[in-house]
């Protein structure tokens, strides 16, 4: 009788993980990457006839530290999608879903390619600079601020109006670009004006490192340690207890998107006068930022919005992207298999977000869920705690985004 | 004769993790065609095991008969199946639809087939299916007939955003019954209703009862159980206690085998000592989002060293009445007029600056301690300062500062300490994700010039609160979401009286606490009360109001139908006032009550 | 007139891509899920059409079966991606825009891998796409060169339209299907299977959408496969918006940004760079959309309740 009942039972259990050891979470991903890289080398084999699993791996492991040059590039690209994943992260801290990281972004580049291409030559190279900075920064921050202010007024979908956005940027780029130069394809290079803007010394790749390494440590110590940060985290946890501590929602949004906009039109700034020294914008989707602001969108939810971690998960990004592009260059697999990669790569991440979150328990007689914590619950409350996780659901945010 | 059974369980365990365990070794029945109260307090399973017939839970072990026969029920489908239907606390009903698709969403073709069960070729089954998919909303005539049945006055076409609680709660009940369902549970379906809606309510479910529909109630209020059940079934901490025919039992029984020992419901209770008043409201008018006015003009005023109770049914503007005072709810007319204790109190530099004291002199606000007046005119304000430090100027009466249109941070940091625990505390008022720690310096963080925070006085005072209040938690570092609601409240209510208020506001602070954490918080409220804290205390349960407030003030549709001597009062009288405004509003305070002594 | 009759005639003709990527995408959001992958599966679409055009063309199939089959393979590959969306978000319960940008990523990836390879292979597919798509006849009157004048897949963008939006108001399964969107749990509660209907949408919706991909590439392209999918897919993103969560609002709103899209390619006596700024129009009018119904506020103008959010059952 009994072995009949069970047999109708769910085989399998889901149940929120309500506590979970950062080891074990590491471990999950640790895992899940090395497990995408061997997914990728597979698929790759048997996309091309010329690879085999060993002449991945070598150019995987050659196009990013095959040459200190590579290595120097390696970390350069790494600085500029941290500091864009930097950018947002506050944001997504307050359960904002700005995904237009990328639009702002570009507002910068265009910004200061405005400034490049009208001021150069009518003033010192160096002050041209400065300006291109600031008119970066302000580009920026009006980008992120509008959204903002109707999210704050309105309670304006704030994804979809930002995705918007992200485009009518592009377009913006698409019209000066076309506007200074009519004959371009949709690029003005700046190469021959201000091509050794950034090199300290001979070295064209460290200064971006040095500003990214500075503001990650800000960014860190901002959000866990300043008021700001902290009212950030209570904006986003809980709108009524902020409000009813006196916290000024609608400044706190405000205030948060002005923060990510700056820092959005620094990354575009560097990305035209230091790093390009061009900027590019064909069409709406194919610029010089070409999707980097929405990468940073999931390294920045990947390292459950910890900077430091999303130090780590842009290093693989990057390695995967710069890797896989040299792989695809010597098995001529074309411009495309990078993106493929990186696609599949970020599959086996999200999909650990699951394994951590979860738990699947299956159904044996005898043997309960063990979980230590619930030591201090009652039955009743189970209820009403797991209606606070489902709030966290909501936002999708890992439970464990305050602890990390 | 015994009845037929329509659900028998047998032996049902249901556990969450390892330690807590909601329903253990359950055995009850329902018979057919009867109303059968399940009672029990907060937190005793009642919900999680009526769950497992409705199909949101499984059973760990046990057995579940419906009508005599075994049966798994995984799903509310299931349970539809076994013609078992169950009213949510919180309705199952989507804002967007109208009361008819909500009624008619999710119904299978099987059942109309059966019901049909017309000429069976192909076709005509394919043409059924067809005109049973179309959504024909003249099926709205056919739900009609339910509704003229049991007499619900409810418009089915109206879209449910727009229906009051006991409108939703009766498209709920109208669901269960259009699909069939023949046994009914209903979870603590007053709670939310006025005592006219309550009335309705068990009209409704006697003559459903009376057409052989089998009602299980949850509820944990006794008066209830009382006028409705055939049977009371109890439980305690999950256990079954026991079942009984209500016509053999009593109300002290009942309470008896809910908690299991004698209630000592002697809360200490002492005289105000010297009340003073402490906040004034005046024609206080809310009015929500919505448009609804939800409090009404109601003025009153609470004094230091009193705990007022606030009673009423929820919904009748508690929620918007606390808020509006602290500054949470905009308030539409009326103003809160707070008096400062200062009387012979010193000034200080805390919350004056040398210019608003020398302003404040000017207006003949201070005396020496000698009594005489203090002219700081043609004085050095080096001298000014040491006088001031000296704590030589003292004030000469209360300050009085109107709060009307100011934010929570306003009133802050005008250095008045209106301390507030609001009703739905993971909510509103601490955060559920951040740690004990960091749920602390919520109210002080802002403290300093620094750019950063300090966690230092708020890690203390965490673990102050810890021990003294007994909050089991494995660290001050845990978030509050995985502490129990008890614990919760601890947290919240020890924060906001470290503070050491002069207002006191606590909304519903015992609502799903178990008894002993109750009697904590009542112990708490009590201390503060004689530490002359003016504690305004919002509650449901109308015995507590009575054994711990001095004061009851209560509500009814947004404005005060009363304010009634908590030590000489008798709860039918405030059940009355609950429900109906009366023409002359009686308002007690200590003054009128010697008059009304002398006038004796 | 014979410029606007041409420019309307454009905006049905590229309206349909739109046409078919935000009917694919309000079936999916009307579940509740926002699915930012729809570029990616348009790209994947397109992929599978371009094939099952070629395979079936190469085999010396009529027309018919040609198209048959280009929209079964479009369907099968845009299905696929959104069965992988799926199994993301609602079975691993995902982030669904970090999801929904991944997917996009791959699938774009895809797309463009797939074409050099066939680049270097010397594929192509303007032949097989001949079937897809006839001359405008400039002689003919002004009714049929607008109306008449498409490949098949346009009439079938507007009939599938057509079916959905009857589907979606009119019909239980479309009722159970804004419940679900709206309050899973209360869908739960009613007995609808709420994982099920998630599923049917994300795929249904999803290949739908990959049948848009095909058919820009095989009818809009004639066989190119130069352009890139993705900038459509944002703006049939964007139309859903436009429409309000509602298809049969949305073949108005595919056409006037078919219009729009057609814009900067037909008018003349505009600098290149002012074209530029036209592209923007789409873009800015959703935002502008967005804005407006915000403040409004008005409960049957807003995105799905749910939208977003997952569906745990225990988490009730």
């Amino acid at each position: 009788m009994t072995k009949q009942k069970h047999a109708k039972e769910p085989l399998m259990h889901l149940t929120r993980r309500l506590n979970f050891s950062p080891k074990y979470a590491w471990a999950i991903r640790i895992g899940a990457f090395v497990l995408s890289i061997l997914v990728c080398a597979i698929v790759t084999t048997i996309l091309s006839p010329k690879a085999n699993v060993g002449f991945f791996f070598r150019y995987l492991f050659t196009g990013t530290f095959g040459t200190t040059r590579l290595i120097w590039a390696l970390f350069r690209d790494l600085a500029i999608l941290l500091l864009l994943a930097l950018a947002v992260t506050p944001c997504f801290k307050m359960r904002y879903w700005n995904i237009g990281g990328e639009g702002q972004a570009l507002m910068g580049c265009l910004g200061a390619a405005v400034i490049v291409s009208q001021l150069y030559g009518k003033m010192a190279t160096p002050l041209v600079l400065i300006i291109a900075l600031v008119v970066a920064i302000g580009f920026g921050a009006v980008w992120a601020v509008i959204p903002a202010l109707f999210k704050a007024k309105w309670n304006t979908n704030e994804t979809l109006l930002t995705l918007m956005f992200n485009y009518i940027a592009g377009c913006l780029g698409a019209f000066f670009v076309k506007k200074a130069d009519p004959n371009t394809t949709g690029s003005l290079s700046f190469l021959d004006s201000i091509g050794n803007a950034g090199n300290i010394g001979s070295n064209q790749f460290i200064l971006i490192i040095i500003i990214a390494t500075v503001i990650t440590t800000l960014m860190a110590v901002y959000l866990k340690y300043s008021k700001h940060g902290y009212e950030i985290t209570v904006v986003g946890e809980s709108p009524n207890t902020a409000r009813y501590v006196g916290i000024h929602n609608k400044k706190v949004i405000i205030r948060t998107l002005v923060l990510c906009g700056v820092l959005c039109g620094i990354v575009g700034f560097m990305m035209v006068c230091f790093k390009d020294h061009s900027f590019k914008a064909e069409s709406a989707t194919d610029t010089t930022v070409g999707g980097l602001g929405f990468t940073a969108v999931l390294i920045s939810w990947l390292a459950h919005f910890n900077p430091l971690a999303m130090v780590l998960t842009s290093f693989l990004v990057v390695f995967i992207t710069r890797g896989a592009k040299n792989v695809g260059d010597y098995a001529r697999l074309g411009a495309n298999y990078p993106s493929m990669m990186v696609g599949i790569f970020f599959f086996f991440i999200i999909a650990t977000e699951f394994f951590i979150n979860f738990k699947i328990s299956f159904r044996q007689k005898g043997e309960l869920p063990k979980e230590p914590d619930d030591l201090i619950k009652s039955s009743e409350e189970t209820a009403d705690k797991t209606r606070a996780q489902s709030a966290d659901a909501a936002a999708a945010t890992p439970a464990s985004a305050t602890e990390a | 004769m015994e009845k037929n059974l329509a659900i028998e369980m047998v032996g049902i365990t249901k556990a969450f993790g390892t330690k807590v365990v909601a329903n253990k070794n359950v055995s009850m029945d329902l018979r057919e065609g009867e109303i059968l109260s399940l009672l029990g307090e907060n937190g005793s399973g009642k919900t999680t095991l009526m769950n497992m017939i409705a199909g949101i839970y499984t059973p760990d072990s046990g057995k579940i008969y419906v009508r005599g026969e075994e049966v798994v029920i995984k799903s509310p489908i299931d349970a539809y199946s076994h013609h078992i239907g169950m009213i949510h606390q919180h309705f199952k009903l989507v804002d967007l639809f109208t009361a008819a698709d909500n009624v008619i969403l999710g119904e299978k073709f099987d059942n109309v087939e059966k019901n049909e069960g017309r000429a069976d070729n192909g076709a005509a089954r394919f043409g059924r299916r067809i005109a049973f998919e179309w959504l024909r909303r003249n099926r709205v005539r056919e739900l009609q007939k339910i509704v003229d049945q049991y007499g619900f006055g409810i418009d089915l076409k109206r879209k449910i955003y727009d229906m009051s609680v006991s409108e939703k709660q009766t498209v709920e009940i109208i669901k269960a019954l259009y699909r069939g369902a023949d046994i009914l549970i209903l979870d603590e379906p007053t709670a939310v209703l006025t005592p006219q809606e309550i009335d309705k309510l068990f009209a409704v479910l006697r003559k459903m009862r009376d057409e052989g529909k089998s009602i299980i109630i949850i509820t944990h209020k006794l008066n209830e159980v009382m006028a409705i059940s055939d049977r009371v079934a109890v439980l305690r901490k999950g256990e079954h206690i026991a079942t009984v025919d209500t016509a053999t039992t009593n109300e002290k029984e009942l309470t008896d085998m809910m908690v299991g020992q004698k209630m000592d419901l002697n809360i200490e209770r002492e005289m105000p000592q010297n009340p003073k008043p402490r906040l004034f409201i005046n024609d206080m008018t809310v009015v929500n989002k919505e448009g609804r006015t939800m409090v009404d003009g109601v003025s009153f005023e609470i004094n230091g060293g009193e705990i007022l109770g606030i009673a009423g049914i929820s919904g009748n503007g508690q929620k918007e009445l606390l808020e509006g005072i602290a500054g949470l709810q905009p308030m539409a007319k009326g103003e809160v007029i707070f008096h400062n204790p200062k009387e012979n109190k010193p000034v200080t530099f805390f919350h004056n600056d040398l210019k608003q004291i020398k302003a404040k002199a000017e207006a003949g606000m201070f005396h020496y301690p000698d009594g005489q007046r203090v002219v700081l005119k043609g004085m050095r304000d080096k001298d000014i300062v040491e006088l001031v430090n000296k704590e030589q100027i003292l004030y000469y009466e209360d300050e009085i500062i109107n709060l009307k249109d100011r934010t929570p941070r306003e009133i802050q940091e005008l250095g008045i300490k209106l301390s507030f625990v609001p009703e739905d505390r993971l909510n509103m008022g601490l955060v559920g994700n951040m740690s004990i720690v960091d749920n602390m310096m919520l109210r002080s963080y802002r403290k300093g010039k620094s750019i950063f925070v300090n966690r230092k006085r708020p890690k203390q005072l965490a673990d102050e609160i810890i021990q003294d209040l007994e909050v089991v938690t494995p660290s001050d570092m845990t978030p509050v979401r995985r502490l129990s609601g008890g614990n919760v409240q601890k947290v919240l209510v020890g924060r906001e009286i470290a503070s050491s208020p002069k207002v006191l506001m606590a909304a519903y602070p015992v609502r799903g606490l178990d008894i002993n954490s109750s009697y904590t918080i009542y112990n708490l409220l009590n201390a503060q009360k004689k530490k002359n804290v003016a504690v305004l205390f919002v509650g449901e349960d109308l015995d507590v109001l009575m054994a711990l407030c001095d004061r009851i003030l209560v509500l009814c549709g947004g404005k005060v139908s009363g304010i009634v001597d908590a030590r000489n009062i008798t709860k039918e009288e405030i059940g009355l006032l609950m429900t109906k405004v009366p023409d002359d509003v009686q308002k007690y305070d200590y003054d009128n009550a010697k008059e009304g002594e002398s006038n004796d | 007139m014979t410029i606007l009759v041409s420019m309307i005639q454009q905006a049905i003709h590229f309206g349909a891509v739109f046409l078919y990527g935000s009917t694919g995408e309000t079936i999916v959001e009307k579940s509740g899920h926002l699915n930012l992958g729809m570029p990616g599966i348009m790209c994947l679409g397109g992929v599978g059409g371009c094939l099952g055009a070629y395979w079936a063309f190469q085999g010396g199939w009529s027309t018919f079966w040609v198209v048959l089959l280009a929209v079964i393979m479009a369907m099968a590959f845009g299905g696929l991606g959104g069965l992988l969306y799926g199994l993301f978000t609602i079975t691993l319960r995902c982030n669904q825009n970090v999801t929904g940008l991944t997917l996009t990523t791959f699938g774009a990836g895809v797309l463009g891998f797939w074409g050099t390879q066939m680049g270097d292979k010397g594929i192509t597919f303007a032949p097989a796409s001949r079937m897809f798509w006839t001359p405008v006849d400039s002689t003919a009157n002004w009714f049929s060169q607008i109306f008449l004048s498409h490949g098949p897949l346009v009439y079938l963008a507007i009939a599938i339209a057509i079916v959905v939006a009857v589907y979606m108001n009119h019909t239980r399964k479309g009722l159970a299907l804004r419940a679900v969107g709206e309050n899973p749990a209360a869908a739960d509660a009613a007995g609808i299977n709420v994982i099920a209907h998630k599923y049917v949408s994300c795929v249904l919706g999803a290949a739908i959408a990959g049948i848009g991909g095909a058919f820009y590439l095989l009818d809009c392209t004639q066989g190119s496969l130069e352009y890139v999918i993705d900038a459509m897919g944002w703006l049939a993103v964007a139309l859903v918006i436009f429409s309000l969560w509602r298809p049969g609002i949305g073949i108005f709103g595919a056409f006037i940004f078919g219009f729009l899209y057609r814009l900067p390619y037909n008018i003349t006596g505009v600098a290149l760079a002012e074209k530029e700024l036209l592209k923007v129009i789409p873009y800015a009018v959703t935002a502008l959309v967005l804005i407006i119904i915000s403040f409004f506020n008005k409960r049957e103008t807003q995105p799905p309740a749910a939208l977003g959010l997952p569906y745990f059952r225990e988490d009730r």
